[in-house]
């Protein structure tokens, strides 16, 4: 006897809206974030501490959309869809302020690219390309900070972070150790691993290497990599936030 | 026959590895064809000792470090009429800069002191003064058009000369990248 499909967890019941992205008529439903829809729809639009799978952020400001009769630019990645919205995603406004962004995150630390192990596959570089940021015109802060290589098999170099803190969620929400945490405030805001110790001694740590493969710039690296040669993969994270909502 | 007037082009290598005139170099049969619109007029890889005072398109690669790069950089800006700043040294210090993380008396303490063991010291003549500070080129002078890449490949040197020597600005950002 064979039985009718029946969906595990229907969910709650939520509305489904329409609205506008760059005049494309998108459908979606209510609880979605505008940076989701685009993406389901095939909009580009540029995101740094966004990764799917993990919950919002909105730290990075480059997924900043426009919505018409608002006069400020909103985060697209923590900003849910509704009924006759019209959204700008690439206006020259968004342009400007998303090179602007990339250029001062290139001056707070170092990215000198070319010798990275992240090198051509960063995706901070990639969006200075994307976003044609061809050259940093304020003053580069030349700051030094730590590099923690007491792990036996990864590197944290805080000079290369960008403080997206996916690293901290996936640690969190997905391996659920909760190693990684954030400290201080401005320019000396940094990840730390447990009570800001050296990662090597850190107890709670799984070494599952998940932060590694979310980092996206050569901040968490394995050791052992050459420039260029440190590739990342972090496809697996919506497939195991999909399967935690399951359980 | 009077001979079209060719477009002159001056370079200069300021702190890089050269690794951009290479691959200017790496045109190959390409800079045959170039030769015949541009005449180089100063450069490392011509003869000629001196810049002279009018130059159409002026090549930058490297950092600026040291107080000769600041007065080649200033003078390429003042005798050229359209600048380049060619490479990722000249576009944004890359890794010359990366002195800029210590100080400088602790940097040249390690290059000529602490691993050295014949006659260990600071050079005191024939080199010019380091900057205590690395920049990158627009960061003392103006310039107009930025190509990444470390260094960027011939192929993109010969986008941006054959745009320019057509007339048009190129974008460089659409082939080119940081550290590519």
């Amino acid at each position: 006897m064979t039985h009718p499909p029946v969906a595990s967890n229907p969910g709650p019941k939520v509305r489904v809206v329409t609205l506008k992205i760059d005049d494309h008529d998108v459908g979606a439903r209510e609880t979605d974030s505008i940076l989701e829809i685009a993406h389901a729809n095939g909009i580009r639009i540029p995101a740094l501490c966004y990764l799917d799978g993990l919950s919002t952020w909105g730290a990075c400001r480059l997924c900043m959309v426009e919505i018409e009769g608002v006069s400020k630019p909103v985060s697209a990645c923590s900003t849910t869809a509704s009924e006759g919205m019209k959204i700008t995603t690439n206006s020259e406004r968004l342009k400007r302020y998303r090179r602007m962004i990339l250029e001062l995150l290139f001056a707070e630390r170092n990215h000198v690219c070319s010798v990275c192990v992240s090198n051509g596959h960063c995706e901070l570089q990639d969006l200075a390309a994307e976003c044609g940021m061809d050259h940093v015109r304020v003053p580069y802060r030349n700051a030094t900070y730590n590099i923690d290589s007491s792990h036996d098999l990864f590197r944290v170099d805080h000079n290369r972070c960008v403080v997206c803190t996916r690293c901290v969620r996936v640690c969190d929400e997905i391996e659920g150790a909760h190693t990684w945490d954030v400290m201080g405030r401005g320019v000396n805001c940094q990840v730390i691993t447990d009570l800001n110790q050296p990662w090597g001694d850190s107890q709670s740590c799984t070494s599952c290497g998940k932060c590694v493969q979310v980092c996206p710039t050569g901040a968490l690296v394995k050791k052992g990599t050459a420039a260029g040669e440190m590739e990342k993969h972090d496809d697996f994270v919506p497939y195991l936030a999909q399967m935690r909502k399951r359980q | 026959m009077s001979e079209a007037k060719k477009i002159t082009l001056a370079t200069a290598w300021l702190d890089g590895c050269s690794g951009c005139h290479m691959s200017f170099l790496d045109l190959d049969q390409r800079l045959i064809e170039l030769a015949e619109k541009v005449d180089v007029v100063y450069s490392p890889i011509v003869d000629t000792k001196a810049l002279p005072d009018a130059v159409d398109v002026g090549i930058l690669e490297g950092a600026v470090s040291t107080e000769e790069d600041l007065h080649k950089a200033r003078m390429f800006r003042q005798r050229c009429q359209f600048l380049i700043s060619l490479g990722d040294c000249a576009v944004s210090g890359n890794v010359p800069s990366m002195r800029n993380m210590f100080d400088l008396d602790d940097v040249l303490d390690r290059a000529f002191v602490e691993n050295v063991q014949a006659q260990p010291g600071r050079p005191s003549e024939s080199l010019p003064t380091l900057l205590r500070t690395v920049l990158p080129i627009h960061h003392v002078v103006q310039v107009d058009l930025f190509v990444q890449g470390c260094p960027p490949s011939a192929d993109t040197i010969w986008q941006v000369l054959t745009e320019l020597m057509a007339g048009n600005t190129p974008d460089p950002t659409q082939f080119t990248r940081f550290g590519a």
